[in-house]
């Protein structure tokens, strides 16, 4: 198809992703276009393609990557010179909506701004579109002359750097008065005129920056959808570059700040692998300062706080330590009975804490009054909430019982294993039952 | 040790976690039954038949400690005696609870007993007279209460033991005995 003779070629990158001209940003992605001409049979039909539409150009992409099938193709904006409302009729509501423009070409056809015949270009949009919106896009693109601005800037330094050997030339230009008063007015006069100019083209850009940021929240909406599409129709088998650009977009969605619109159960996105990691690396200094366990809470703060922009939210958080099962990582996510989730060392496991609780619960003063939470925290190197956790999860052991009265929440050693329901009044010799009976024999 | 009357408490009274409500299965269970034990011990030693929830039983508070049972933990106890057929409840409301450090059967089996060893067999006793004579001093039934005293004989009764016949006042009820 020489497709070729009559429209320009896009290129593409390797993973198939259009090469963008500086300062081009794409506003609309539709899937299955046909791209024709209806007057001209010999105008190639390109079917079923991704188009592409930016403040630039209109991108023609083919579907797949089969060696026979067509080159990627473009239609600069600036070749377009009209375009046409939809036709409402009975007709088009169950017929495919088709856009229509006109551009301009040369004598041979080929799509040119300079060209001076023009031919009536037609978009079919086979695929799941919004063509209202599209069309009020391509209006706004074609309004807004983005690529314009690059070339008057580019055509300004021109004119600023040959503006002295022209100053000769150009007989029908006016001479301009430069001295006097006259001349003082004139120069007054030319600075207004710039400053409205550049106010004109800052509003221009505010314009052009808001209706963006629409299009761009629309565009996320609608790679979504097309995601979850995608994602329901995997049984009639999506082409592999399909995939690729599957995985590209969630990327490029989670930066923007979408969630990722594949279920939770998929194998995590590579935004929160990649949070999971750095939380891992991030956790180490404060957990060491923290004793060994941290509350996850804590973490959130610490983390949000370093990372000073692109905070991350609860749920990322979460996501991130569980993912930490997946990989080697040496810190775990727990949760204890009451909730309370924290991070902890892997090597900071629980039988080592016990056997630290259960020292500090048969020294003397313990064994006499018990210990409370803050106690537990000095001894323990950790935080009193932490303290109180580990010392519930003791008690839940059997290894501590609890004691509630107006002098607060303490634990003690539990002797109630000790203790031999068949005679009461029996205690063994060395058994922690005699070391407290003795302790507490002194005091009374 | 510590005493309480003539109750000699073991060390364990001490021990302030035993006044608090253990949560965890393991420990409430052992708990549990070191208090049953210990109730009814108690209640034997001091013949105690009674116990007002709301009233001071001295057996739940340790002033040397400065603990005492929380309500709800002594309806946890109590009804714990009750499951075990130790202990009733005397009013819907739980507010009393009659303990039973021998069971209704093991009275009567007191009373055959007492009959037997006094040579009553053919006797007409009164009521009283079982609960506050000077036979019965010195024996279990000594004291017995009253109501648990008449639900131990009617079920004597019932076994055709002895005959119950009402006198001119409840402290004339009778009994006969046909051993």
């Amino acid at each position: 198809m020489a497709a070729g003779n009559y429209l320009p070629t896009a290129e593409l990158t390797a993973s198939g992703r259009p090469v963008l001209y500086p300062g081009e940003i794409e506003s609309s992605l539709l899937s299955s276009v046909d791209l024709l001409s209806e007057e001209n049979p010999n105008f190639p039909h390109l079917k079923s393609g991704l188009l592409i539409l930016t403040n630039h150009r209109l991108l023609w992409l083919p579907n797949s990557t089969p060696v026979s099938s067509p080159t990627p193709v473009h239609i600069p904006l600036s070749a377009v010179s009209h375009i046409f409302s939809l036709k409402k009729s009975i007709k088009s509501v169950f017929s495919t909506p088709r856009i229509r423009f006109q551009v301009s070409v040369t004598s041979e056809g080929r799509v040119d701004e300079k060209g001076l015949r023009s031919i009536v270009i037609a978009l079919v949009l086979r695929g799941k579109s919004d063509p209202e919106a599209f069309l009020g896009k391509f209006w706004e693109a074609l309004k807004v002359r983005a690529w314009e601005e690059i070339k008057v800037g580019a055509s300004g330094a021109e004119a600023g750097s040959s503006s002295g050997s022209r100053s000769g030339e150009g007989s029908l230009a006016l001479r301009m008065p430069v001295v006097g008063v006259a001349g003082i007015l004139r120069k007054e006069q030319e600075m207004w005129e710039s400053t409205d100019k550049s106010l004109q083209d800052a509003f221009q850009d505010l314009n052009a920056l808001m209706s963006k940021a629409k299009e761009m929240v629309m565009l996320a909406e609608k790679m979504r959808l097309k995601l979850l599409a995608g994602s329901n129709n995997q049984a009639t088998g999506a082409a592999e570059d399909e995939l690729g650009t599957k995985e590209e977009m969630q990327d490029w969605l989670l930066s923007v700040g979408i969630a990722s619109p594949v279920t939770k159960e998929s194998a995590g996105a590579l935004y929160h692998q990649q949070l999971s990691r750095q939380l891992a690396d991030f956790v180490r200094i404060p957990l060491e300062r923290a004793g060994g366990t941290i509350n996850l809470i804590d973490v959130y703060c610490l983390f949000n706080r370093a990372r000073g922009t692109e905070l991350i939210s609860p749920d990322d958080l979460l996501q991130a330590c569980s993912l930490w099962e997946k990989f080697d990582v040496p810190v775990m996510l727990r949760k204890f009975d009451s909730g309370v989730m924290v991070i902890q060392n892997k090597a900071h496991s629980d039988d080592e804490v016990f056997a630290r609780i259960r020292s500090l619960v048969t020294k003397p003063d313990a064994l006499q009054s018990g210990v409370s939470a803050s106690d537990a925290a000095m001894t323990l190197g950790v935080a009193p909430a932490m303290a109180k956790e580990y010392l519930l999860t003791a008690e839940g052991k059997g290894l501590l019982c609890r004691d509630i009265s107006p002098d607060g929440f303490r634990f003690y050693i539990n002797l109630f294993q000790d203790i031999n329901s068949d005679d009461v009044y029996l205690v063994r010799d060395y058994s922690i039952y005699a070391a407290w009976i003795s302790t507490n024999s002194i005091s009374r | 040790m510590q005493k309480l009357g003539e109750f000699k408490l073991p060390h364990f009274f001490n021990y302030p976690p035993y006044f608090t409500l253990q949560p965890v299965r393991d420990t409430r269970e052992k708990q549990v039954q070191l208090w049953k034990e210990l109730i009814i011990e108690y209640c034997r030693a001091q013949k105690v038949f009674i116990i007002g929830l709301e009233e001071d039983f001295p057996l739940f508070s340790n002033r040397a400690i400065e603990r005492s049972l929380s309500h709800e933990a002594r309806v946890a106890f109590l009804s714990a005696l009750v499951s075990d057929g130790r202990a009733e409840w005397t009013d819907k409301g739980h507010k009393k609870c009659l303990i039973l450090w021998h069971r209704i059967q093991e009275w009567a089996d007191l009373i055959v007993h007492f009959v037997k060893e006094n040579g009553l067999e053919d006797n007409v006793m009164t009521v009283e007279e079982i609960r506050s004579g000077t036979e019965s001093r010195g024996t279990e039934l000594y004291g017995i209460d009253r109501s648990v005293l008449m639900r131990a004989l009617k079920l004597l009764e019932h076994k055709g033991k002895l005959v119950i016949f009402k006198g001119t006042s409840t402290d004339d009820e009778g009994v006969k005995f046909s051993l």
